[in-house]
């Protein structure tokens, strides 16, 4: 089961000059919210942001992640 | 969505459901009984706008929502596809909801200031499509 540090640390490694805070929705480890802000969502579409975000966890999200919801901002 | 036949008749039929409706939603259980607060916020904000919209139920068939990501290349469910293209799940909904956004996407227009809560439910006139019924 992934924890909060380990999700921000992955979003941060994967995306250029990401900052991520992340929360554990429900305490029971497997709903995250996460809110990330990197200046590589310039000229994306939200899709295309949610996606970046998104495929850090490829095939986790189903599956051991229950639940993610992700908001991203450019700084 | 491209046009091309493949071997899965299943991926076949979300495909053409995602062409032939302008607004569709792949959802947990139907929009008058949604299955998950998530299904649930999006229809909601759906409805809120008044625009009709298309839903599916993902949950009869676990191979609906294995074909449906598969096309999408999105791993969660709800799913809303506006003319085709993927718009996004509960979250860019939401978001797109509370700023206007997503009056605009489905052609009705905004209203002065959408409240941030979504919970008049108007009669979006759903059409709930059996997809599984094609299947058997």
């Amino acid at each position: 089961m992934p924890t909060t540090d380990e999700i921000k640390q992955r979003i941060e490694s994967a995306i250029p000059d990401a900052s991520a805070e992340v929360e554990d929705w429900t305490g029971g480890g497997d709903h995250f919210r996460a809110t990330v802000v990197s200046p590589a969502f310039a000229g994306l579409s939200r899709i295309q942001q949610h996606k970046l975000v998104m495929d850090v966890f490829a095939g986790e999200i189903g599956g051991s992640i229950h639940a993610f919801s992700v908001k991203t901002k450019t700084p | 969505m491209s046009e091309q036949q493949t071997e899965n008749p299943l991926r076949d039929a979300i495909a053409e459901a995602i062409r032939d409706n302008q607004v569709i939603l792949f959802m947990k259980g139907t929009p008058e009984m949604p299955a998950c607060g998530f299904s649930m916020r999006t229809v909601q904000a759906l409805q809120a706008t008044g625009a009709p919209f298309a839903a599916v139920d993902i949950l009869p068939d676990p191979r609906i929502r294995q074909e449906l990501s598969a096309l999408s290349n999105w791993p969660t469910i709800p799913q809303l596809f506006v003319n085709g293209e993927l718009v996004g799940g509960c979250d860019i909904v939401t978001e797109m909801y509370e700023s206007g956004e997503l009056h605009e996407a489905l052609g009705v227009e905004a209203p002065a200031a959408a409240g941030p809560g979504p919970g008049e439910t108007a009669d979006a006139g759903s059409a709930p499509l059996g997809i599984e019924n094609r299947l058997s």
